[in-house]
């Protein structure tokens, strides 16, 4: 007897595909917004800061609708996102964009908290060098800031792969597109009989989330330092 | 030429320059805390001076009234910090190749060459000895090619036989390089070693500027001096 069936499966890969994808795409903007809180000052530094942490806080569920509302046929992105052939409603991007947001403030708390613990005085003396912004940015403070970017990363991934308020408010339960492996889950319980498969896509969940943390910790292992010894 | 005409808060602390060297080579002597490595991080761009002039050998690096201030990686100095400041996470290699990204294979190896560096090539920074950590950040500034070097306190921190090292090699570089130097110090036998002129520092205010005979001079009378009161 397989360990799980076709419906669970298709749960499970949508999942692992919907938590990569949310991961990767909100990597870069997390990198910038956490490099500005680590490294500028700006007026209402404050408030973009709340801004950003703001899905950690909210219930899940308010962040789905927000994003229904926003991203929904009828929403003024949503509209736009229609007439381009590109909606995200109902589909798995949206359930990637969910999860991504969802997981978003992880990601630059992780990275800010890297980018601060890299000595100012390496990027100084990178730009001594003639070493221009960007240069320094990723040939200095991003190689230096390795084990917080993996850490928020799998921190990242974890809470995108288990992502289900937003999600189930935003794009609904539709299976192969939008039926994610918390969801799927959440209506085996629903449904009389369903309690064996809820457990398997439990030891599933487990599984997934150990896996993330142990590779997480085995990268750390070999991360730089970022301090210097002076 | 050197020209430092600037005024630089920090804090509490004001440091007020005007000086003007011919000197190849201008040591900034003085105690610790009179403004030597801040005027030497103005010169760098580290820091920004509330008024003035930094000019060296006619290359306007800062002019609030001509509104310059070249930016830290366009001023063209190879720096090399008292804390060193080697990247952790590169070789030596890396870190020499990071400020000399165009420089030839020649150029390299004549660095390589003249530092001693060729043996320890492949080592990480947690892998050197002070004086070797500190030859590797002379060469990685001589590298980006500078208009100028700027030395902070090159030799501080080093056991003697190490010191002794490093200093044999920043005497070949003066001979060898005609490079404008700024050298900040409060080692008297190290100014004496590498520096053409000497600009006398107390409490962020310039006292004198000196040729080096004349330094060494008056630093053989005050040695004289206390040697007598000590007995």
């Amino acid at each position: 007897m397989p360990l799980l069936n076709h419906d669970e499966i298709v749960a499970l890969l949508l999942s692992l595909k919907v938590a990569a994808v949310a991961v990767a795409c909100a990597l870069p903007a997390a990198m910038l917004c956490a490099w500005l809180l680590a490294r500028r000052r700006f007026p209402g530094k404050p408030v973009f800061e709340a801004a950003l942490l703001l899905p950690l806080i909210l219930p899940p569920v308010v962040t789905g609708y927000v994003l229904l509302e926003w991203f929904g046929h009828q929403g003024a992105i949503g509209r736009v996102l229609d007439a381009l052939h590109l909606s995200i409603a109902f589909r798995w991007t949206g359930a990637a964009l969910a999860a991504g947001v969802m997981a978003f403030p992880l990601l630059v708390v992780a990275l800010r908290s890297a980018f601060e613990s890299v000595d100012r005085r390496l990027e100084q003396a990178a730009a001594t060098l003639g070493a221009g912004g960007w240069r320094i940015f990723f040939g200095i403070t991003l190689p230096l800031s390795l084990r917080g970017l993996v850490a928020g990363l799998a921190l990242a991934f974890a809470r995108a792969f288990g992502e289900f308020g937003a999600t189930i408010t935003f794009v609904s339960s539709i299976p192969g597109q939008t039926r994610t492996l918390p969801i799927a889950l959440y209506e085996l319980l629903e449904t009389p009989g369903g309690e064996s498969g809820a457990l398997r896509l439990t030891w599933v969940a487990v599984g997934v989330a150990l896996i993330a943390t142990l590779g997480a910790a085995l990268l750390l292992r070999s991360g730089p330092r970022a301090e210097l010894d002076a | 030429m050197i020209q430092l005409d600037f005024t630089l808060q920090r804090g509490e602390f004001a440091l007020q320059l005007s000086l003007r060297s011919e000197a190849r080579a201008l040591a900034l002597f003085g105690d610790s805390g009179c403004g030597k490595t801040s005027t030497l991080h103005a010169i760098a761009g580290l820091l920004k001076p509330a008024r003035g002039r930094i000019v060296l050998d006619d290359r306007v690096l800062f002019d609030v009234h001509a509104e310059v201030d070249l930016p830290v990686a366009q001023r063209r100095l190879g720096v090399v910090f008292q804390d060193v400041r080697l990247f952790p996470h590169l070789s030596v290699r890396e870190n020499l190749r990071y400020g000399a990204a165009r420089a030839d294979a020649a150029h390299f190896d004549a660095a390589v060459q003249l530092l001693g560096l060729s043996a320890l090539l492949k080592r990480k920074p947690d892998r050197l000895s002070g004086g070797q950590a500190r030859r590797v950040a002379i060469g990685r500034a001589l590298l980006c090619e500078p208009t100028a070097l700027l030395l902070d306190e090159p030799l501080s921190n080093l056991h003697r036989e190490a010191r002794a090292e490093v200093l044999e090699h920043l005497r070949g570089l003066k001979r060898e390089l005609a490079l404008t130097t700024i050298l900040v110090s409060h080692q008297a036998d190290e100014v004496r070693a590498l520096a053409d002129a000497v600009a006398l520092l107390d409490d962020g205010r310039l006292r004198a500027v000196l040729p080096i005979a004349e330094f060494a001079r008056g630093q053989g009378a005050s040695n004289a001096r206390a040697s007598v009161g000590s007995r």
